[in-house]
């Protein structure tokens, strides 16, 4: 407002004043928008920003501000539980079930990124040609993305133990070449990677299938008088057009690892070489243990972690949106 | 600048995922937050809502003889294994009939109860209540959320043997909690088994020795053990550490007036190992049901655990399973301490809620409920639904016990100290699955590793838990 001259250059013709002299009171602003449609978007805009900011923000803020306290809950927060960074000193320095955990996350996802994730594409791309009997294998991979994760770590939990099927059908359930699935602690995780990864599959599979269904089958036929082998149709052709597809995949694929939880809380609890951070925050914070000062620095650690995928994937699309 | 609204639904669909991708992860701290803070303010209503489920255990308002009505109580309970719900029931009816006072059960699932204890304790617990003793029991009567009953106490200890005794007197010496029932920790084994092979029980740690290596030869799994859940190893240690340095020691230890680093920790440690070789190979992926199972298939010889165990010979359905099952104490070790023939037995109690909104009307009721648990009569009430809980009073009618039973009382008696079991004296914090479990099954991975290193970080972890 202090500067008049030039914005009166660009002011809408009509019988206005200058705008340097005298402040339109009553000035009349057309909007296409009516009074109807303001209080709509307002609630629209606002809803979902107070349940964003209730549910996430809130949340959030107050985990990491606990992260500095030794707070168990039995009485109010007071000036004496603030302990600094300590408990941040205890995770990275002394606790020896932080690392494991941070490796263990790290596997399972290197494991899904790297095995199950292709595994998923391909059984799409195998389903996607219309042989005979897709619809059934479709659901057959399909099954396990249906059942509950504690239905999975029950059924998987049958196969694994040391007279289980898995073990009978090897011929180890001697107590001498017995082999300890999930025992074992060398063992156990690539025995659980395994049952996690039977789930993956199908649910990539089929969001890789949706995908591919909506492929402009004239990409392919061209590809074909071009001379170009299944190979290359999928690779140069196919493979490209699907990006937003194979975008969501790999934020699928980073959140279900990071997240991963139920199979290794019903088979042990997270112990013996199944730590994963997120049964650490639960198993500190939650029940009779109620470290929640201890549980919520782990949570951050989490967070922080979560994102790194997270800030990368944004920054990209929003780059691309912008260009 | 001037561009157009681009229409690209496939990007903003990807946008969205992404965001709401997003979302699910940062609020995995917020989930946690919730969980955790919420229940504070909310706890009053958490209980009642769960009384509804259990409609049928809540027969208190049988009508009583109406000139002796002295009042009501409210009852809060964690008795909802197969049994005990109708167990509260009697007892809480023969309760009205004897006194006239009326009473209104709070049932809640046991696990549940404990997960919540605290939030119930601080918020609007009812009159009398379930819990444990030892430092359990400490811990919240040292925060004020239990009540001392120390006249009542006056009235009813010589129904009482020391042990018992010994395990409801808080850190202020004062008493909070009538003993009703146990299960005793000892090493079972087959009776027809022994027979058969020509074993015969170990008094000794070589006679231990000596029968896991014939059993060995025998193409027995000597030491049957399933660690899946982590607690069951904590009574392997407990007996241990008893045998060798002695019930104050434990209860320093578990108190954290001794620390893990101590010596004398090592020496269990070492102890252990020497056994460990006997032990199942696959332990550490068994549950205990499926290491009793195979006691209960002959595959092995002994097995450490509490008596909740013959609940797996029960289920067989063939009551020769059961009769067969018989256990010994855990052998001596030749220290000092063997006189002491100390064992695990968590001991269960009814206490009284210092933060019940109903204190004041209801105190009286409640001691006289507190003294009607300590009766024999009551606690064989109790006992007739729920066989794999002892009754702790001195008067308690014995002619149903089984041999098993009697044995269990024989070996309890017998012993000058009762311990709770490690997670029930120690700091719930510190004897969880990424606590005291976990520490555990390192040792059980690695038993003569470093045992100094895995100590000190015992020790450390101690040392960073919130003080109490």
């Amino acid at each position: 407002m202090s500067g008049p001259a030039p914005s009166n250059a660009s002011a809408p013709p009509g019988p206005s004043l200058s705008g340097a002299d005298i402040v339109p009171a009553h000035r009349r602003r057309y909007s296409v928008l009516t009074r109807r449609d303001k209080t709509m978007m307002a609630l629209m805009v606002g809803i979902p920003t107070l349940l964003c900011l209730f549910f996430i923000w809130f949340p959030t803020v107050v985990s990491f501000g606990l992260s500095f306290t030794n707070w168990q809950g039995y009485t109010a927060l007071t000036g004496k539980n603030i302990i600094g960074l300590k408990n941040y000193e205890y995770l990275f320095t002394s606790y020896p079930f932080f690392w494991p955990a941070v490796w263990h996350n790290i596997l399972w996802l290197l494991t899904f990124v790297f095995i199950a994730t292709p595994i998923g594409i391909f059984l799409a791309v195998l389903l996607d040609r219309e042989m005979r009997g897709t619809r059934i294998y479709q659901s057959a991979f399909f099954i396990p993305v249906v059942l509950s994760l504690a239905v999975i770590g029950f059924i998987w939990q049958l196969q694994y133990t040391s007279q289980g099927f898995i073990n009978s059908v090897l011929g180890r359930t001697g107590q001498e070449d017995v082999i300890d699935w999930l025992g074992n602690p060398s063992l156990n995780l690539w025995a659980v990677l395994v049952a996690a990864s039977w789930r993956h599959v199908g649910y990539v599979m089929v969001l890789y299938l949706a995908g591919l269904k909506s492929v402009d089958p004239t990409l392919r036929e061209a590809a074909a008088i071009d001379g170009a082998n299944a190979r290359q149709t999928f690779f140069r052709v196919v493979f490209p057009v699907m990006k937003p597809i194979n975008i969501v995949i790999v934020v699928v694929t980073v959140i279900e690892s990071l997240r991963a939880f139920d199979i290794v809380y019903i088979i042990n609890q997270g112990k013996n070489g199944l730590e994963l951070l997120s049964v650490l925050i639960t198993n500190n914070s939650i029940g009779e243990a109620r470290l929640l000062g201890f549980g919520s620095a782990i949570a951050v650690v989490l967070l922080v972690i979560s994102l790194v995928p997270i800030v990368i994937f944004l920054t990209r699309t929003m780059r691309e949106e912008a260009a | 600048m001037v561009e157009p609204i681009r229409v690209d639904p496939v990007s903003r669909r990807t946008v969205l995922k992404g965001i709401a991708g997003a979302a699910g992860l940062v609020s995995i701290p917020a989930i946690i937050t919730a969980c955790s803070t919420t229940p504070a303010s909310t706890a009053p209503s958490a209980a009642p809502t769960s009384a509804a489920s259990v409609p049928a255990a809540t027969p208190g308002a049988s009508a009583p003889p109406a000139s002796t009505a002295v009042g009501t109580l409210s009852i809060g309970s964690y008795h909802t294994d197969p049994g005990e719900p109708q167990g509260q029931a009697a007892v809480n009816e023969a309760f009205t009939a004897a006194t006239g006072i009326l009473t209104k059960t709070n049932i809640v699932d046991h696990g549940t109860f404990q997960n919540q204890i605290s939030n119930y304790l601080g918020g609007t617990p009812e009159t009398a209540y379930t819990w444990f003793s030892g430092f359990r029991m400490k811990f919240f009567a040292e925060k004020g959320l239990s009540a001392p009953i120390d006249d009542v106490w006056a009235k009813v200890k010589g129904n009482f043997s020391e042990g018992f005794a010994q395990s409801v007197v808080g850190n202020d010496g004062k008493v909070y909690g009538i003993p009703v029932d146990y299960y005793p920790w000892a090493v079972f084994y087959r009776k027809s088994l022994f027979a058969e092979k020509g074993y015969t029980t170990p008094a000794t740690w070589d006679d231990l020795k000596a029968l896991c290596t014939k059993m060995q030869s025998d193409g027995l799994v000597p030491i049957a053990f399933g660690d899946l859940d982590g607690w069951p190893a904590m009574g392997t240690f407990d007996i241990l550490n008893l045998r060798l340095n002695g019930y104050d020691f434990h209860v320093g230890l578990m108190a954290g007036k001794e620390k893990w680093t101590d010596p004398k920790v090592t020496a269990v440690f070492q102890k252990w190992a020497e056994i460990l070789p006997f032990h199942a190979k696959d332990y550490a992926g068994l549950k205990w049901t499926d290491a009793a199972t195979t006691l209960l298939n002959k595959k092995s010889g002994m097995y450490l655990l509490g008596l909740f165990m013959s609940g797996v010979f029960s289920e067989t359905k063939k009551p020769e399973d059961l009769a067969d099952l018989d256990f010994f104490a855990f052998p001596t070790l030749g220290t000092q301490y063997d006189d002491e023939a100390a064992l695990d037995a968590p001991i269960d109690t009814w206490q009284i809620a210092a933060k019940s909104p109903n204190l004041a009307a209801e105190m009286d009721a409640a001691k006289a409920y507190l003294e009607f648990w300590s009766k024999g009569s009551t606690q064989s009430l109790f006992f007739k639904h729920q066989p794999g809980f002892i009754p702790t009073a001195n008067d308690a009618d014995t002619s149903t016990y089984t041999d098993l039973q009697k044995k269990a009382v024989e070996v309890v008696g017998k012993a000058k100290r009762i311990t709770q079991f490690l997670d029930r004296d120690t700091r719930s914090d510190f004897a969880g699955p990424q606590g005291m479990q976990g520490f555990l099954q390192q040792f059980l991975k690695a038993p003569t590793g470093d045992l100094a290193a895995l100590q000190k970080s015992i020790q450390a972890f101690w040392d960073q838990l919130p003080p109490l």
